[in-house]
């Protein structure tokens, strides 16, 4: 497998090159596939890091396609643990399959690794990150970090789900050492990328690129790396734990040796809380992005939505406690733990608000990357509203451990990153790959994906509120009809996806090629001062920064006179 | 920055990516100022067991505590002070282009290393003599002080402190050899020693934990 997803790059290089005539670019100036796995550039570590991803992301939805084909039998009389499709083992196995390959080797590298790695550079007009070399390298630690926690499944059978809690991870038979070594490694590549990500905002910004010149986008990044490197470390330090437990029996989570499994809790979501952060605010950053260019306006609250991602990432590292409302947390903790989470919801709604003032009397066109925007914003105001819920102390301890938490969880990871991932690659799909892609195709893909991910999920909601718990293989027939059509769902939303991939694939192999450098009219240095496609070191000459990011002069202005 | 302009345009050290040695130098010192903000929250984690433990258990950790010797402890801190001030007084040389004097303090902070382990690790041994294994494997022989099974939770944790600290020293150690073999080559000036003053900066770091690691486990009854 891994040889495969490493060979990608070598193909999409010989298809891309050789249709290009305009000279030489970062895709062309090298060949060869050693070219790819040892480059420094960080556009084609981006363009590795996106074809791994990918691959991740397909065997995990094969995964999650898997897990709603069960669930979608009806209860059989007088089962037993093998009576079903797959035995109830093997659907534990197959949720931490999906789970921890999804959070771990999808969600958190996808909008960071490989969009990140992109822009970031082009946007502050720098040659490339602080330290190439080390981007690399957390390139290739990923992909070992991700072979082991692949082999734990295919050889050792994980079984604890993606959140390893104790103390059934110390106890079970499966291959939990293998596994969190797996995540161990991966945590060194996420922080090695956030460091050199922080370092290269602070110093590698173009003469005038003030930090109120940056593009939202870059603040996010920034915002998302701080979180990265200051959490991950506490993420490692408790998987060493959960090792040594296993391994030595240390007594430390597990209560039989005189620890406790509350303060693995508390550990785990010292870290996974604020990931669910690093997950999100990548996605933010693209949507004002996409917004403020395809609607051609300035962004409402330039300095509201940049604060507002430190704001989130700041409140984000003291809200952890929310994870264990019923874990027999003190009632003090509990409530100043669900306050913070809602004060958490203050600067992602400044967000939201500012993208749709944004909207107003803006001139919006319809195209792909806007209807992803769209997406995104409808099912993230969802993901978002039922969070609140989850947070308030009262309302969790019924929905705790239920469907409602799978669709919250769902519409903001999966409708909210994964679906601004998408609609970012189709936004700078000309940048990256010099090709047009079908843009009827984009939009009904939009479509399909909009209205599966709700038939997918919406169910949840309502099944978790009567009550049906998460990871279960069997229930109640009461639940039957809202299972079938979460089932049905995940089918059009694999639709969905497949078509934005064979739209992708479509324009890398016959689409045709890009002629303007700036095919959106964008105003951030990436499309302004580079070319169709960028060459290998960036720029021809040093760009300087003289405006602001969103300063669009084709503002189609109300005709009406007289302020606002 | 502007004041470093004389250098020259192209330096043998300075990466395509960066205008002069100067914004080069300023990234390598804050991409490690943010690695060790990175390496404090790992241990910082550490720190939060040893604290919940005590809370949890403090005769326990007493009766734990009982069986360490604060004098080799004491040494190893002086030791590794003493390495903290050589490892800075080897940066100091190579910034003065004092090649000899670089190459003789990256030996000394090397030695002081070495020593180190050598203590903690006899110490190691010695608990390993009472029969303290750690974990699941602690079975305290007959004439050992402490009998008490559940002091396994002490010695567990401070294996686990010592060895990720001891990791940390291997760690420090790998990159002193590296930066050795650099320095012999001539490769640190007044102009090109960020990779040096980052080792520097590691191995203080090393000091600091230990400073902390000394009086939680030996000291603070």
């Amino acid at each position: 497998m891994e040889k495969r997803d490493m060979g990608k790059p070598v193909l999409f290089a010989d298809m891309l090159s050789s249709h290009h005539d305009t000279g030489s670019n970062y895709l062309n100036a090298k060949k060869g596939f050693l070219s790819w796995l040892f480059t420094v550039d960080h556009k084609r570590i981006g363009i590795m890091y996106f074809v791994a991803i990918s691959v991740f992301f397909l065997v995990g939805g094969f995964f999650a396609l898997l897990l709603r084909a069960e669930l979608m039998q009806e209860r059989i009389v007088n089962a037993t643990a093998n009576s079903y499709m797959i035995s109830a083992d093997h659907f534990n196995e197959a949720f931490t399959f999906h789970g921890s390959i999804m959070v771990f080797l999808v969600i958190i590298p996808s909008i960071p690794a490989t969009l990140g790695n992109f822009l970031l550079p082009l946007m502050i007009g720098a040659k490339d990150v602080a330290f190439p070399k080390l981007n690399l390298m957390s390139f290739h630690i990923y992909i070992v970090g991700a072979i082991f926690l692949v082999y734990t499944i295919a050889f050792g059978g994980l079984d604890t789900g993606w959140t390893f809690y104790t103390p059934y991870s110390t106890e079970t038979s499966t291959s939990v050492v293998a596994a969190v070594f797996g995540a161990f490694i991966l945590g060194f590549s996420s922080i090695l990328t956030g460091l050199n990500f922080i370092v290269t905002v602070h110093k590698m910004r173009a003469p005038g690129m003030t930090w109120v010149r940056m593009p939202l986008f870059v603040w996010a990044i920034y915002a998302t790396s701080v979180i990265q490197v200051l959490a991950t470390p506490v993420l490692a330090v408790t998987l060493v734990l959960v090792a040594m437990e296993r391994l030595l029996g240390i007594g430390i989570f597990d209560s039989n040796l005189g620890g406790d499994p509350v303060l693995f809790q508390n550990f785990f979501w010292f870290y996974s809380h604020p990931a669910v952060y690093i997950m999100i605010l990548p996605a933010f950053g693209v949507m004002s992005e996409l917004i403020t260019t395809h609607s051609r306006k300035s962004i409402f609250g330039y300095k509201a939505v940049a604060i507002s991602s430190i704001g989130i990432a700041v409140i984000g590292f003291f809200v952890w406690g929310h994870h264990m409302f019923t874990s027999g947390q003190s009632a003090l903790a509990t409530v100043f733990f669900s306050f913070l989470t809602y004060a958490v919801a203050v600067p992602t709604a400044i967000k939201v608000f500012s993208w749709v003032a944004t909207l107003y009397k803006g001139s919006i066109s319809f195209t792909t990357p806007m209807c992803y925007a769209f997406v995104f914003l409808f099912l993230f105001l969802i993901g978002g509203i039922t969070g609140i819920f989850l947070g308030a102390i009262s309302t969790d301890v019924h929905l705790h451990n239920t469907y409602f938490v799978v669709a919250h969880f769902h519409y903001v990871m999966m409708g909210g990153t994964l679906i601004a991932w998408i609609g970012a690659i189709y936004h700078w799909w000309p940048k990256i790959t010099g090709k047009k892609y079908s843009e009827t195709w984009g939009r009904i893909s939009s479509v399909v994906v909009f209205l599966g991910f709700n038939l997918t999920f919406f169910p949840q909601f309502i099944m978790g509120t009567r009550g049906m718990p998460r990871r279960y293989y069997d229930y109640l027939p009461e639940y039957y009809n809202f299972h079938v059509l979460s089932t049905i769902g995940s089918w059009v939303l694999a639709i969905g996806l497949f078509i934005v991939l064979f739209n992708w694939l479509h324009s890398i192999f016959f689409g045709k090629n890009e002629s303007s450098s700036n095919p959106w009219k964008a105003k951030t240095i990436e499309w302004t001062d580079t070319a169709v496609v960028p060459i290998e070191h960036n720029f021809e000459k040093q760009p300087i920064s003289t405006h602001g990011p969103y300063e669009f002069d084709e503002l189609v202005k109300p005709v009406k006179t007289g302020g606002h | 920055m502007s004041a470093h302009n004389h250098e020259g345009e192209h330096s043998k050290f300075l990466a395509h990516h960066f205008k002069s040695m100067s914004q080069q130098t300023a990234a390598g010192k804050l991409g490690m100022w943010i690695f060790m903000a990175q390496e404090l929250l790992f241990f910082s984690g550490l720190f939060c067991a040893y604290g919940f433990m005590r809370f949890m258990y403090p005769d326990m950790v007493t009766q734990g505590q009982s069986s360490m010797d604060w004098r080799l402890g004491g040494i190893n801190s002086v030791i590794l002070l003493v390495s903290s001030l050589t490892m800075s007084l080897c940066v100091r040389s190579a910034r003065s282009n004092n090649k000899a004097g670089t190459v003789k303090f990256l030996v000394a902070t090397m030695i002081c290393g070495l020593l180190f382990l050598v203590i903690k690790g006899s110490e190691w041994g010695m608990h390993f003599h009472e029969g303290y294994f750690p974990g699941k494997f602690f079975n305290p022989v007959a004439h050992a002080e402490i009998q008490d099974p559940l002091a396994h939770i002490f010695f567990g944790l401070y294996y686990v402190m010592t060895g990720m600290h001891g990791l940390h020293i291997v760690v420090g150690l790998g990159l002193m050899t590296w930066m050795l073999v650099r320095a012999n080559r001539g490769e640190f000036s007044s102009e090109n020693y960020v990779s040096l003053e980052n080792t520097s900066l590691f191995w203080h770091l090393v000091d600091i934990v230990w400073i902390f690691l000394y009086p939680l486990l030996y000291l603070a009854k």
